[in-house]
């Protein structure tokens, strides 16, 4: 019964193709270092998994983000898990992420024909340290407002266009309710959205043009 | 095709890609434009604040040693009024002679504390230290404490609390 389900889905939708395609394909003979950009998909997914469940009691507002989170950690069954795995898998996904771009980097994997592979890696680690930098606000507790001061000043210092970075990111000159709403938004649905967007590319990319092997001594 | 409206220079499919390439940046820019403007809207209009704050009397503060005084502000920002947390110390050296600084940092925007024991100002932030007269001891910071405009009447200390 399974079978003739599964054939007649595969007929259909090609299912046996994909499988073949995206996880049979050939690899060359590899070690641990490859296995970070499956790490780091497997972080995202749970950030993203994770955050949902966390945007269910969340509430991204002055008056009561830090209780809302308050009531995550101690109200709700599980809530100190979940935010658990979402507040250590964010660290530990910017280090995967980072560890996978100094592999590449050293193996010279970069390189012709997959230089655009490298730049949506770019893009995605600016993606992860955008979501770490707008993630640090959301508890609205001293450390986060004080990190976001600092981290939105930073962006002041930047020549010419500084003063308005800053208060594009602020929503205006202060930190203020305008600023949690839309890092909020940045966190949750633009960054998120950049992210899916060129995870895409990057994977396709690496399907199409398969992984390059460990360099050689004499090469 | 009649050739009295047959140009050489264009054929059909070059005239309809340039007219479907126009119509569509048209429509995107159209859509667009407004959508980077909501986003950036609330950054263009700058808060200003443009206020003489009373400190009370001069003779409260001590002499020599520099004293913090607490004030908000309340000010929209959005749809939220919320008030603003300000911080000065007040460093009377003389009898008459005051000067008042700001404890935001010069560095990145922390708030400074006195610390009265070292005799100098400590940002946690990133370990700057500045000395009483607003120094620079050690540190990130690029330049000294900014100090307010103050004025004297009766007695009273006030400052100007200028921005935006």
């Amino acid at each position: 019964m399974a079978q003739s389900i599964f054939a007649w889905l595969d007929e259909r939708l090609g299912l046996t193709e994909i499988y073949n395609i995206v996880l049979d394909r050939k690899v060359p003979k590899v070690n641990w270092w490859f296995t970070l950009g499956s790490a780091s998909l497997f972080l995202g997914l749970l950030q993203g998994i994770t955050g949902m469940l966390l945007s269910v009691y969340y509430v991204p507002t002055p008056d009561h983000a830090y209780d809302s989170i308050t009531y995550i950690m101690t109200g709700v069954q599980y809530g100190w898990l979940i935010r658990g795995v979402h507040h250590w898998g964010a660290t530990l996904l910017i280090l995967t992420a980072f560890i996978h771009m100094l592999r590449v980097f050293f193996y010279g994997a970069y390189k012709y024909p997959r230089e655009f592979t490298w730049i949506t890696g770019v893009i995605l680690l600016f993606g992860v340290l955008g979501m770490g930098f707008t993630g640090y606000l959301l508890p609205w507790n001293q450390r986060s407002y004080w990190a976001t001061t600092v981290g939105t000043e930073i962006a002041g210092t930047v020549p010419v266009i500084g003063d308005f970075l800053l208060r594009v990111l602020r929503g205006g000159t202060d930190l203020s309710a305008v600023t949690l709403s839309r890092f909020f938004s940045l966190h949750i649905w633009i960054i998120p959205a950049l992210i899916l967007a060129t995870v895409s590319t990057h994977l396709y990319l690496v399907i199409r043009l398969g992984i390059s092997h460990i360099p050689e001594k004499d090469s | 095709m009649s050739s009295k409206y047959h140009s050489p220079n264009l054929d059909r499919r070059s005239f309809v890609k340039i007219v479907t390439s126009i119509l569509g940046s048209v429509m995107v820019a159209i859509v667009g434009l407004p959508m980077i403007q909501y986003f950036i809207s609330p950054a263009l209009n700058k808060s200003v604040s443009d206020d003489w704050i009373s400190l009370g009397p001069l003779e409260k503060y001590p002499l020599d040693i520099p004293t913090q005084f607490a004030f908000t502000i309340s000010r929209i920002n959005g749809w939220e009024k919320s008030s603003q947390s300000y911080g000065a110390f007040v460093l009377r050296k003389t009898d008459q002679d005051v000067v008042v600084f700001s404890d935001v940092c010069t560095h990145l925007s922390c708030r400074v504390a006195w610390d009265q024991e070292n005799e100098e100002y400590f940002c946690p932030c990133h370990a700057a230290y500045f000395d009483k007269s607003g120094a620079v001891i050690s540190g990130p910071p690029p330049k000294p404490l900014d100090q307010y405009e103050i004025k004297l009447e009766e007695g009273q200390l006030f400052i100007h609390l200028q921005e935006g």
